[in-house]
């Protein structure tokens, strides 16, 4: 199979479009890049769809912890530690397992057994929940002296929160937030292998790059190319999340900007 | 496991948990908890080890060494740390049948990889083909713990770096000054003083490596994920030595609850252990502590 045809047949093959069958022998380079970077697009789409989401409950999350109102610190408080507290591996797993027994109550609960639904808002809560973290912790190092000048403009309630305290939390949290991003695209690969079937094997990239790597014995050649993939992303990410960066830190002098720091130590 | 289990009648009863939970099979989940934290008693050393390793490596002043160092701890940026896992296990095995095989077969003379296959002699098979079956687990645990290590290690790698650049600068001048080598200088004075500075990136890549132990059951050991996983599901409903439906999501339950807990506790102790390293040090915390006794 030439390049062009193996293109034409797998590159839309995880969403279930071209060639139904996926090659069985005589696995080419370019199937195994194109079918690869095929799954990247479920990688992609649990990653964007979870970020997006994650990051608006992760600022709701964030300000109730700060809270001092205790009905709603504790939930926050709870909800973050459950979620950072236990492998993602397992949360999913539990989440299918919960969505595979509520559909025998209710046939509501159908589309909540599909990875695309289903395991998209164990990792939309999984990201809030470490987002929050890195919010909260943020929010309690916004400089004092900045309140209280909101405070003599004037500025109370929700004025204040979107004019004064959200920007300069965002920026506190910028960098620690990039690498929480990072690691949320990594964790993406767990979805097909722990308990979400591949229906029709339409899988995430880890998925086919397994079943290439299965099917050869052979590791050398399947993984390589997911990881030049995945570093691909990352560096994607970085370059994004670095230009948001700038735009928060606009209006400080070039030595007081926080610069993105990659620090992996953030793993779930 | 007790005597009254064997009287049918007890089936509808809430007894029957008593029996349920106590047998043998429940037994080899309650055992498999213990694989797990005999893979963090082992890993944790050995990855520490490693990290180590490639930490020094990376501050070396020979050149290749410093590049072998530095390309292991950036190794797991940028890609995903499952990728590693089943890369390892494949990767390890086969080398270690290779060397085997280069070793013990001298005069094989059909290549290795045939097609999509990788054939190795008989007597080059790891474990054996006719060793028992506890070795071949024994193998596959310890490929496991080396996977495990290999990929701790250079997250270590990446923190004990960090924290031997945290020290301070003039220390080191100061060594030098005396006339200490380089080599004295590393250990008497950089490598007492990184800890302190190492332990918050330690403590949460502890974290990290309960949080990743779930992983286990990718490697093909069989535990509490696997046991969860073969023990709540009713595939055996019919035949079965437990009539009950699928409880997959008890088990999962009882596992999420086994790692918070465990998580909660690590937070304890790692606390009490940085409080105790803090005291009497230079630094924002250890100046904290003073004022508060004072």
């Amino acid at each position: 199979m030439s390049c062009a045809e193996a293109f034409s047949s797998y590159a839309l093959r995880s969403l279930g479009y071209g060639e139904r069958l996926l090659p069985r022998s005589d696995f080419t380079l370019c199937e195994q890049v194109i079918l690869i970077g095929s799954g990247m697009i479920w990688n992609v789409y649990f990653g964007v769809i979870a970020l997006c989401l994650g990051f608006l409950l992760a600022t709701a999350v964030a300000v109730g912890k700060a809270s001092s109102k205790r009905w709603l610190r504790k939930p926050s408080e709870w909800f973050i530690f459950i979620f950072r507290g236990s492998p993602l591996f397992i949360q999913i797993f539990f989440a299918y397992a919960l969505f595979t027994s509520l559909k025998g109550v209710s046939p509501v609960f159908d589309p909540f057994t599909s990875a695309a639904l289903g395991a998209l808002i164990v990792l939309l809560l999984n990201t809030a929940a470490y987002s929050g973290e890195i919010f909260y912790g943020a929010l309690q190092s916004i400089p004092k002296g900045d309140i209280e000048a909101a405070d003599a403009y004037g500025l109370t309630g929700l004025p204040r929160f979107r004019r004064i305290v959200w920007p300069t939390m965002l920026r506190l949290a910028w960098p620690a937030y990039t690498n929480e991003a990072i690691f949320l695209f990594h964790a993406t690969t767990l979805v097909f292998f722990s308990g979400f079937p591949a229906w029709r094997q339409q899988g995430d990239a880890l998925y086919y790059a397994n079943y290439f790597a299965d099917k050869t014995f052979n590791p050398f050649i399947a993984y390589p190319i997911l990881a030049g993939y995945f570093i691909l992303f990352t560096l994607i990410i970085v370059g994004i999340f670095g230009l948001v960066n700038a735009r928060l830190n606009r209006h400080l002098p070039a030595s007081r900007r926080s610069r993105v720091k990659y620090r992996p130590n953030l793993m779930r | 496991m007790f005597s009254f289990c064997t009287d049918p009648s007890l089936l509808a009863t809430p007894a029957w948990f008593a029996c349920y939970l106590t047998t043998g099979k429940l037994m080899l989940f309650y055992a498999s908890f213990g694989t797990v934290l005999l893979l963090l008693a082992i890993t944790a050393p050995i990855a520490l080890g490693f990290g180590f390793g490639a930490a020094a490596a990376a501050r070396s002043r020979i050149l290749p060494l410093s590049w072998f160092g530095k390309i292991y701890i950036a190794m797991v940026r940028g890609v995903p740390d499952i990728v590693f896992f089943l890369f390892f296990v494949i990767a390890l095995d086969q080398g270690i049948e290779y060397l085997r095989h280069k070793i013990k077969c001298p005069d094989w003379d059909e290549p290795i990889r045939q097609g999509s296959d990788f054939i190795v002699c008989a007597a080059a098979k790891m474990p054996l083909s006719t060793a028992p079956q506890a070795w071949h687990e024994v193998y596959g645990f310890a490929l496991a713990v080396l996977t495990f290590a290999i990929v701790f290690g250079a997250f270590a790698g990446n923190v004990l770096f960090g924290a031997m650049r945290a020290v301070p600068q003039a220390q080191l001048e100061t060594a030098e000054a005396y006339g200490m080598t380089h080599r004295q200088t590393f250990w008497r004075i950089l490598v007492p003083q990184m800890w302190i500075y190492a332990l918050p990136g330690l403590s949460n890549l502890w974290m990290v490596l309960v949080k990743a132990t779930p992983l286990l059951f990718l490697l093909g050991v069989e535990d509490i994920v696997y046991w969860a996983k073969e023990l709540g599901g009713a595939k055996t409903a019919r035949f079965t030595d437990y009539p009950h439906g699928d409880w997959r999501v008890w088990y999962f339950l009882g596992l999420l609850i086994f790692y918070l807990a465990f998580t909660r506790v690590s937070e304890i102790v790692l606390d009490r252990i940085t409080a105790r390293l803090t005291h009497g040090q230079a630094t924002a915390a250890g100046e904290a502590q003073r004022k508060a006794a004072a």
